[in-house]
């Protein structure tokens, strides 16, 4: 099927089709996990820790059982199966029962008639604690050897030097993907001693594989529903509360609902990885990179979750989009008494990013360099390998394309304004518009997409006909990013039909989908659409001996020759498929290896104002050009690029968790401050359409590339601005004034 | 437990209430209208936006029990039937809707400030509803949906 024909079906690919799940979440008929309901259904809540790190002396659930409208109140001691659960490795207690690990991990839950009463109950557990001194510094934890993952990446010729070197610290703070939405859920028992749980979940199957066992069930017995999300972006890929209420659910015999407010989500749930990062880089005295050194250490708190892939990530692509011929990298994740980190949007990329691409605007500085030439100058491009790796791209890489695109971008005009809507600091501070400064900065950005390391990464899926239309069947979750409408648009392109239903499946009724993750779901369970709806098609053609097929039926030589009716005559037909992206490799002991699927890169420009003075910046617009492949839905495309770099604005200017000797102190909306209407730049953005990659109609994972140089690109532009380098993110009002 | 009246989106309710709970934990546990939805529970994000006799207002921070008489409107009564407020539809047809858990706020809050002021610049459109935070859209097509609606 060429793309043209793939295009003209109504609602197919490359149009901006109206996502099935717009006008439910408008009028606020949209079922999120907070919003459901069970008949006679209990609500729970958690006992969590005060401390970091303490020996729990004694547990006494006596006073909170004895309280009216409690049913039960459980601890590690009730946990039937697994006393372990975790995403990549079961290291974590399902309760803290002898050791606390970090501030607010869970030792208790109740259920109770009402949420009030199981909230007061849980606070009325009285524990004993031995508080012990926490580990919270990452370097100490990694002098200690308290490591998750030490990942050694030596590349090329490592006597080789180049006569420019300019040496950097960097440091990224802790972020949360604060999903407006918070962790929620309800699992109802089936009566027969089974469990279907309706979660907060990015991977069903993956919560499935981590319930089932703590419960002492079998993996029949418990189903996981792909569920309404509030966003996820990372932040649902552990568990939280799912064994919790599962065990309840068992234990009670009664649907049980949890639901976490927001300072429980912020402690309930894993956050970017904070990092600290040592590089040196060295070039000839033409701006060609001769070698780049780096130590990274991500903090990974208390439980290994995805710190070993965040951190391996993050060392695959610390020295960014460039060639570089001599290459040596060492990141650890390292194991403290921090709060948990794990996936958030960009996954390790967005941290090394922000180290390198401030060494490259120091070299250029150095060299005395226009940034974007020297960028340009060391480019990757299709035919050259990963400078970390050795891995040959063979795929569309446009780095230098979208850097020169967005070079190419009209900039925007001069502060000519006092409306204080237009100042940095807004309505809320005073800044003279002649104190104003205004700065540009660029930053060029890559990611893998997919799952790497020669991990079985697959999706299955199922289109279906019946009478009534197609039907496209996945567990994969909508976080809200649209992948229910990519999938029908898939369908429809695939089949010729315009009336393709998505259905939700739970754990029992189809495979795995994989995470709805690592910008992966648009090419992965969208390329799964796109093979069982092709194998459908064919079959059916087949079957009755047609050459075409529409919503009334197949055709031959422009003739009917079996309606939808006669070609379901024995039922709906159906075909599946599991579908695999190209293989990926573990790396061998210097880190090299044919180890991701596909990149994708993007680059920004920001524009920004700043108060010297006050240390208050205003970002004015950023320009970004993506490599996308194909966009199969270009509203939706926009949708991920202007959100993506929100939070990439977010983590310049001022997302970050204060977290102090392992406890944080910002866990609310008041003072963990997100990016409103007010900070919001405008966003030019052009999509870079390039043939290529295995992707569905060639179309790449979007998600995750505008978060990644947006921040190094926002931070160069203040930079600009005040003549000063920065070496931190978020920037705050003191970096900016030297003034505490 | 405190009894009170109002009317929601035009129909007569009642409900018993506690004293400590807020006007969005009953609207929505309560009074069966779930769409108002509860993100930060402390005026911060606008999740729960609803019209409190005539003023815009954070369910979360008002007692339900001080509702007693009053006029609410929420995000159940803007459709009217199948027909989507101009808002929502224009909500719809420019992408700003992603998870969708900030949506309800952000067309209550919407509504209620393009009908008092039909014709806004983008400056008034983002600091009027730069009380209502959304995670995933980065309020870009927020704002052409209701830039579009006041060019009308």
């Amino acid at each position: 099927m060429t793309l043209d024909q793939a295009t003209r079906v109504k609602g197919g690919i490359g149009q901006s089709t109206i996502r099935p799940d717009g006008i439910p979440k408008l009028t606020g008929d949209f079922a999120f996990v907070n919003d459901l309901f069970a008949e006679g259904m209990l609500h729970a809540a958690t006992r969590r820790s005060p401390h970091a790190k303490a020996r729990i002396v004694s547990i006494d659930i006596a006073p909170a059982l004895a309280m009216a409208g409690v049913h039960t109140v459980i601890t590690q001691e009730d946990v039937p199966g697994d006393p372990l659960f975790g995403l990549e490795d079961r290291d974590q207690p399902v309760f803290a029962h002898d050791e606390i690990n970090y501030w607010g991990e869970p030792i208790a839950v109740v259920a109770a008639d009402d949420r009030e009463t199981a909230r007061r109950a849980a606070a009325a557990i009285e524990i004993e604690f031995d508080v012990l001194e926490p580990l919270t510094d990452p370097e100490e934890a990694e002098r200690q050897g308290s490591v998750f993952r030490h990942m050694k990446i030596r590349n090329g010729d490592q006597d080789l030097h180049g006569e420019v070197v300019v040496e950097g610290y960097y440091e990224t703070a802790m972020q949360d993907q604060a999903p407006l939405g918070t962790e929620a859920g309800l699992a109802v028992p089936d009566g027969e001693g089974g469990i279907d749980l309706y979660g907060p979940s990015q991977w069903v199957h993956a919560d499935h594989e981590q319930v089932y066992p703590c419960l002492g069930l079998a993996p029949e017995q418990v189903r996981v529903h792909p569920s309404g999300l509030g966003g996820a972006f990372g932040s649902r890929e552990d568990m939280s509360l799912q064994i919790h209420i599962c065990l309840l659910a068992q234990i009670t015999g009664r649907p049980v609902k949890m639901e976490y407010d927001r300072s429980e989500s912020f402690t309930g749930h894993v956050h970017r990885h904070p990092s600290r990062m040592w590089y040196r880089h060295e070039a000839d005295r033409e701006g060609n990179l001769v070698r780049v050194e780096a130590k990274i250490i991500l903090d990974g708190g208390a439980f290994m979750s995805t710190t070993n892939a965040v951190m391996a990530n993050a060392s695959y692509f610390a020295v960014g989009p460039y060639r570089v011929p001599s290459v040596q990298v060492d990141g650890y994740g390292v194991k403290t008494n921090n709060p948990t980190c794990g996936a958030m949007r960009g996954f390790g990329a967005v941290q090394s990013c922000f180290g390198y691409e401030s060494q490259m605007d120091r070299l250029a500085e150095k060299l005395g360099m226009d940034p974007v030439g020297l960028r340009l100058k060391n480019a990757l491009a299709p035919g050259d390998r990963i400078p970390t790796t050795g891995q040959l791209i063979e795929t569309a890489l446009p780095a230098a394309e979208c850097l020169e695109q967005v070079r190419l971008m009209p900039l925007p005009p001069p502060l000519d304004s006092d409306d204080p809507r237009h100042l940095p600091g807004g309505t809320g501070l005073t800044t003279p518009r002649s104190a104003v400064k205004r700065g540009v900065g660029y930053a060029l950005g890559i990611k893998n997409l997919e799952f790497s390391e020669g991990f079985d990464d697959y999706a299955e899926a199922s289109v279906v006909l019946t009478p009534a239309g197609a039907e496209v069947h996945t567990s994969a979750v909508e976080c809200g990013q649209g992948l229910m409408v990519v999938c029908q648009q898939i369908a429809r392109s695939a089949l010729g039909m315009e009336h393709v239903a998505f259905v939700h499946d739970n754990t029992s009724d189809m495979g795995s989908a994989g995470s709805t993750s690592a910008s992966r779901q648009t090419q992965m369970t969208g390329g799964a659409v796109l093979e069982a709806a092709r194998g459908l098609k064919a079959e059916v053609l087949k079957t009755h001996g047609g050459d075409d097929l529409n919503d009334e039926g197949v055709w031959r030589d422009g003739s009917l020759v079996a309606t939808m009716d006669e070609v379901c005559a024995n039922g709906p037909v159906t075909f599946h498929t599991q579908y695999r992206h190209p293989p990926t490799e573990p790396p061998n002991e210097t880190g090299q290896g044919n180890i991701h699927a596909d990149f994708a890169v993007a680059a920004h420009r920001a524009v920004v104002d700043v108060d010297p003075e006050l240390g208050l910046v205003r970002v004015v617009q950023i320009d970004t050009a993506q490599d996308v492949g194909k966009a199969l839905n270009p509203q939706s495309v926009i949708g991920q690029v202007e959100g993506g770099i929100m939070q990439g604005v977010g983590l310049a200017t001022m997302e970050e968790m204060v977290v102090d000797r392992g406890r944080i102190l910002n866990a609310n909306f008041t003072d963990y401050l997100l990016p409103t209407f007010l900070d919001a730049p405008n966003v030019e953005a052009i999509l870079i359409e390039q043939e290529g990659s295995w992707g569905p109609f060639g179309a790449k994972g979007v998600g995750e590339p505008p978060t990644i140089s947006s921040t190094p690109a926002i931070v160069a532009a203040i930079a600009d601005a005040v003549g000063k380098h920065f070496n931190r993110v978020p920037v705050r009002p003191q970096d900016i004034t030297g003034v505490l | 437990m405190i009894d009170i009246t109002l009317t929601v989106n035009g129909e007569d309710r009642s409900a018993s209430v506690r004293d400590s709970e807020s006007l969005l934990t009953v609207l929505r546990e309560t009074l069966a209208l779930p769409g108002s939805k509860p993100a930060c529970e402390q005026g911060e994000c606008g999740s729960c936006s609803v019209v409190l006799d005539g003023e815009l207002v954070c369910s979360c921070l008002v007692m339900a029990a001080d509702c007693d008489e009053s006029i609410v409107r929420t995000v159940e009564g803007l459709a009217q039937g199948d027909k989507l407020h101009p808002v929502q539809q224009a909500m719809l047809d420019s992408g700003g809707v992603q998870c969708g858990f900030c949506t309800p706020g952000f067309v209550v809050a919407a509504a209620h400030y393009l009908d008092e002021n039909p014709d806004p610049s983008s400056d008034e459109l983002r600091e009027e509803l730069s009380g209502n935070i959304c995670r995933c859209t980065g309020y870009g097509a927020i704002l052409r949906a209701l830039e579009g609606l006041a060019q009308r």
